[in-house]
């Protein structure tokens, strides 16, 4: 009896874990087919290389990278962003110098160099790449817009 | 030894008695013809990709670093394989390179950089190395595809338009001066005048501060 149960117990199991995996998917990011389904992917869009800066969507953010950075190695032995972007090079390559805040301690203490903290440039900057807004879309409001909302009340 | 060595020297000055000049001429030229062959085609069969990964430290190490590269995989499906960068394509030059390639060999032997921690260990010195040659030879193996005859400022972005038509345009840097680990993860570049500020000044100072307490 006891046997005869466990198998119903694991026969139900299997046939729910069935339906599950064939459950359609939640329509997020990837729309379509089942849970088991393999979607095919989206193309990989481009980089985005702005002509002109980007706007920063609020006064802290981290400037996206304008340009791609296929292979770029940044590790203890070589840092190929701070080639242009370091503050003794910036003037020769025309590329914009790290902000003073890359020099500093935690405790706002000025340093000769780029303070280990804010070596790794990826941590906070990225390229943007050419997608839309994925889901419902982004629903970030920046400061502008909130003060001419509310204004406008 | 010395009588035989005496008896083929013999044998060797000694005109042939029944075979003729002409069946000797063919005979030498076909036979040139061959070994010549054979040693060409022995000398390109070490210039392939097949041939230069065959051994673990070429596969594990730098191999995989080449392999997200725009010189292994790109849009049109040109690429670079390992003799293309690092040895000249001109026979003579070629020649001499195998034959410095020899010491390779020596090394794949008694296994100098048979893990990956000697490999890194030594890194730094390979790599000087290969930058050492590049600079005498004015980066001829970047330049046998990279001419800048042909290059189209236009297309290049505005930093690397301003770099080439003036510091490359006028001999005073070469490809490898600033286009160092373009295919391959760089050491440690402590003291490198590429990009990479030199810090010994601040190093030096930071030496004196602990030293000073």
């Amino acid at each position: 009896m006891r046997i005869l149960l466990l198998l119903l117990a694991l026969s139900a199991t299997a046939a729910f874990a069935s339906e599950t995996l064939n459950d359609p998917a939640p329509d997020g990011i990837r729309k379509g087919g089942t849970l088991a389904d393999e979607t095919a992917p989206p193309p990989m869009p481009a980089v985005m290389t702005p002509a002109k800066k980007p706007a920063r969507n609020y006064p802290e953010q981290p400037p996206t990278i304008p340009h791609t950075i296929r292979n770029y190695q940044v590790d203890k032995n070589f840092n190929q962003c701070l080639v242009c972007h370091s503050r003794q090079r910036s003037p020769d390559s025309g590329a914009p110098m790290v902000s003073i805040t890359h020099y500093w301690t935690r405790e706002h203490q000025p340093l000769a160099a780029v303070s280990p903290r804010r070596y790794f440039c990826q941590q906070c900057h990225v390229p943007q790449h050419n997608v839309e807004p994925v889901g419902g879309g982004n629903l970030y409001k920046n400061i502008d817009a909130i003060m001419e909302a509310s204004l406008a009340e | 030894m010395f009588k035989t060595l005496k008896h083929y020297w013999k044998l060797f000055r000694r005109p042939s008695a029944y075979i003729g000049l002409g069946t000797l001429c063919m005979g030498g030229f076909i036979a040139g013809v061959i070994f010549w062959g054979g040693f060409n085609t022995a000398m390109e069969y070490t210039n392939t990709e097949q041939f230069c990964v065959g051994c673990h430290e070429m596969k594990n190490n730098v191999y995989q670093e080449l392999l997200p590269t725009i010189h292994y995989t790109n849009r049109s499906g040109v690429r670079a394989k390992c003799s293309d960068c690092h040895v000249p394509h001109e026979w003579t030059n070629k020649i001499a390179r195998k034959m410095q390639a020899s010491k390779e060999v020596w090394g794949k032997i008694f296994g100098t950089i048979n893990t990956r921690e000697k490999f890194l260990a030594k890194r730094r010195e390979l790599a000087e190395r290969e930058w050492a040659r590049l600079k005498a030879n004015d980066s001829l193996e970047c330049r046998n595809c990279h001419d800048f005859e042909y290059m189209d400022f236009t297309q290049q972005s505005p930093r690397a338009r301003q770099m080439h038509s003036t510091l490359l345009a006028s001999g005073e840097k070469t490809c490898i001066d600033c286009h160092k680990g373009i295919a391959h993860n760089l050491p440690d570049m402590h003291g490198v005048p590429i990009g990479e500020i030199d810090h010994s000044v601040l190093e030096k100072h930071i030496a004196r501060l602990v030293q000073d307490g």
